[in-house]
This record gives C-alpha cells, sequence and structure tokens, in this order.
C-alpha cells in the first residue's frame, strides 16, 4: 500500500490542490451540466456524463496550469459527450452530415418572432440540430461564451466560429420555420 | 440571393466580436443594405427569444453533493502508520494546541469556522430547494426591507444592486444557532447569490473569504452586523458584491 507512490500521483490531489479545485473547477458544474444537457438532450444522461466529466476534471488536474476553468473544464466536458454518445448512441453521430440537404430560404422576422416565442417549441428546435451546431449556439448564447473561448472548447479554429455561428443560426431558424405550420394547424 | 455580409460579418457584429475598425465598416454597409438589417432584425428577435425562453439548465443540487462525495480521498498518509508511538502522541499534542488555538481564533472570526461555513452552505442549499428562495420575492429593495421590520430585532441593510450586475431577488428568514437571521439574494447571472446577516458584537472586521463544497463564501463584520455571503458564482463576483455592500 505504502509503496504505491508512483501510481498515486494521476489522480489523488494533495489538499491544497483540491482546494484549488474545487475553488476553481467546482463553480462550473452548472456550465458543464447546462452543456452536457443539450448536447446528449436528456438531463438524466447529463447529470451521469457531467459527473464522469468533473471526476475525469479532478483527475487530469495536475495538467490544468491557470487559465480559463471554465473552458478547460467545458472541453472534457464535450469530449465525455461524444465519447458516451458514440458508444450509447451510435446512430445518431452518423445523420451529423446531412446538414446542406434541406437549404431553404430564411423566415421572415414576423413568423421567426411568432415561432420562436415558445420555450418548449425553442427547445425541440435546437434539439434537431446537429450536435455540434448545436453546442455552438449553446455556448454563444446560452453560456456567454467568446469566441476565443468557444474555439477552445469545440477545438475549431477561431476564424471559423463566426461561420459555424452563422451556419448554426440560420439552421435553427429554419428548424423554427418548419414547426411553425405543423403547430399552427394542431392548434386550429 | 443574400448579401454575403449576412452569413459572416453579421455575427461578429451581433456578437461584439468585431474590432472597432471593422464594426464601423459594418454599420456603413448596413445602411445601404435593407437585406442586412433585417436579417440583423431577424437574429436579434431570436437571440432575445433565447434569453428569454430561460433555456440554461443548472445542475441538480443532488449532483453537486454526489460529485463532491465521489472525488476521490485526500492523499492517503499510510507511510506514517511505521511512526513510533512518541511521534504519534507528540502528533496528538500538537493537533490539540492547534485545534485549541484555532477554537479561540475562530470564536473572533466568525464564519471562519469551517462548521458555520458549513452551516451557512446548508443553509444556501436549503434555499435553493423549491419554494425556499425567498420569503418576499421582490426586486424593490423598498419592498424588502420593510418586509423585515417586526420579523426580526435588527434591521438590515436593503439594497438593490442591478446596475452592477447583481439584482435584488428578494429575502427571505433563516435560522442561525437557533437565532433568526435575515437572507438577501442576490441574482448574479445564472447564479444565486445569498446574503446572511445578523447583529453582532464585535468590532468590525476585514472580510476573509473561502469555499466549502465548492461554494464560495465572504465573511465580514461592519457597523455591528455580520455578513456572510455564499455562491456557486466565483470569489471574484462574491468579492464585488462584497465591497457593494459594505460601501
Amino acid at each position: 500500500m505504502s509503496s504505491s507512490g508512483q501510481g498515486e500521483g494521476l489522480g489523488v490531489l494533495d489538499s491544497q490542490e483540491r482546494e484549488r479545485f474545487e475553488q476553481l473547477v467546482l463553480p462550473h458544474l452548472d456550465a458543464a451540466f447546462n452543456l452536457a444537457r443539450w448536447l446528449l438532450r436528456s438531463r438524466a444522461d447529463a447529470e451521469d456524463v457531467a459527473q464522469e466529466a468533473m471526476l475525469r476534471a479532478y483527475r487530469f488536474f495536475n495538467g490544468f496550469h491557470g487559465g480559463d476553468a471554465r473552458a478547460w473544464l467545458l472541453q472534457i466536458v464535450r469530449n465525455t459527450c461524444y465519447t458516451w454518445l458514440e458508444k450509447n448512441r451510435p446512430l445518431e453521430m452518423k445523420t451529423e452530415f446531412d446538414e446542406e440537404l434541406h437549404v431553404q430560404p430564411g423566415p421572415t422576422p414576423e413568423s421567426l418572432a411568432i415561432a420562436s416565442d415558445n420555450r418548449e417549441r425553442l427547445t425541440r428546435a435546437l434539439e434537431t440540430l446537429p450536435a455540434r451546431f448545436r453546442e455552438v449556439l449553446v455556448l454563444r448564447e446560452l453560456e456567454g461564451c467568446s469566441y476565443k473561448e468557444i474555439a477552445a472548447i469545440t477545438a475549431i479554429p477561431i476564424g471559423t466560429v463566426m461561420s459555424a455561428l452563422s451556419r448554426a443560426r440560420h439552421r435553427l431558424q429554419q428548424a423554427l420555420s418548419q414547426r411553425a405550420p405543423q403547430e399552427a394547424s394542431r392548434e386550429l | 440571393m443574400s448579401c454575403e455580409h449576412s452569413n459572416t460579418v453579421l455575427h461578429g457584429y451581433l456578437d461584439g466580436e468585431l474590432d472597432a475598425a471593422r464594426a464601423l465598416e459594418f454599420e456603413r454597409h448596413l445602411e445601404s443594405c435593407p437585406e442586412c438589417l433585417a436579417a440583423l432584425e431577424a437574429q436579434e428577435t431570436l437571440r432575445s427569444a433565447l434569453q428569454r425562453a430561460q433555456l440554461y439548465e443548472t445542475a441538480p443540487v443532488a449532483l453537486r453533493r454526489k460529485i463532491r462525495a465521489s472525488l476521490p480521498a485526500l492523499r492517503p498518509v499510510a507511510f506514517s502508520f511505521r511512526w513510533p508511538l512518541v511521534r504519534w502522541v507528540s502528533l496528538a499534542a500538537v493537533a490539540l494546541l492547534v485545534a485549541f488555538v484555532g477554537w479561540r481564533m475562530i470564536r473572533n472570526y466568525g464564519v471562519e469556522n469551517q462548521y458555520q461555513a458549513a452551516e451557512m452552505v446548508d443553509a444556501h442549499l436549503r434555499s435553493l430547494q423549491a419554494g425556499h428562495l425567498t420569503d418576499v420575492a421582490s426586486t424593490d429593495q423598498h419592498t424588502v426591507k420593510p418586509w423585515f421590520d417586526g420579523k426580526l430585532d435588527f434591521s438590515p441593510p436593503v439594497r438593490d444592486f442591478a446596475n452592477d450586475g447583481f439584482p435584488l431577488q428578494g429575502g427571505r428568514l433563516d435560522v442561525l444557532h437557533g437565532r433568526t437571521i435575515a437572507a438577501l439574494v442576490y441574482g448574479r447571472r445564472k447564479h444565486v447569490v445569498n446574503v446572511f446577516v445578523w447583529p453582532t458584537s464585535e468590532r468590525d472586521a476585514a472580510p476573509r473569504s473561502g469555499s466549502h463544497l465548492g461554494y464560495q463564501w465572504v465573511d465580514w463584520r461592519q457597523g455591528g452586523m455580520e455578513f456572510c455571503a455564499i455562491s456557486d458564482t466565483s470569489a471574484a463576483d462574491l468579492d464585488q458584491l462584497q465591497r457593494l455592500i459594505s460601501q
């Protein structure tokens, strides 16, 4: 037991480091949970994955050399989510690449205003987007991340964050306008 | 066909990510491009709808506890089992001394006491459970302050700091060591800050801070009151609120 000095190096932090982890990383649990919830589209799965990601962050905390703790944690959360999705929902990952299939003109501001004024409808529209569009929207609109942070978290070059957001927003508008007629006819 | 700017620069502009020169250039472009103007308007509509819908989902309180409990234990002190008895005895003596001195200091420094910090964090956690956050929900300090009258034997200072990013959300009564104390609730982005206030006969003391279960706390005494602010927001945020309250 006492001779396993090397094995303890990874994963067990001394109390000072643990305190640092609790001050720097643990407060971002909400951000971790929120990103996981939107990537996995499930609160229950997000709880498991956020926990797993947090423990992973704890194990690798020695590798965190200061800087933006939230971005560092969210990067781990994102990777943990994709690993989880590949393992548990492989089909979902395959349908990620049909993004150019339905190119339609964007909706008018009026129809958009009506369609988006509904939490449930927005949630569903956001959930129909491919995960890599969903994640930039969640990071930007819900988490308030800068382009630099988004680039660090998602590993896309900073120069393409703007166009990724542009396409994601376009897709969200489409998803909202596609929903709208259905909803309207159901309500009649 | 849409203007090429509406798919690129417009988003950088919307997100405040353009430098001043490019932002100005785009604003000039907007004056002559009704298409971009309409697209910008649509994007702003979408953004405010996303904000209004409050899609941000915060972690359940139980998850925070679970994670904290499952963090691997501190480095084991297994090597010390080989210590001879005499060292154990001297260690115990030192520990006792430290505990005693610490206890004396703690009596002087309020929440520095980990137990008290733990109690405050528990009170904070309780407040986050459904329906417990505020007894009087109002963003108006002139509603919250009178509400405390007659419920407490002291009058906590109630001010709104919405302009500084800490909107007042309401107030609540809580209990600490069998005494009824005031809890002021502030918002900080998606986070909730509880500021507990109770009277003290001790002298003023500069703010002290720490963390417990991943929650930050700041404790200070001023003008016969002890304050303890607790939240899962950053330590810097709490320091800012502390300065606002003590101004």
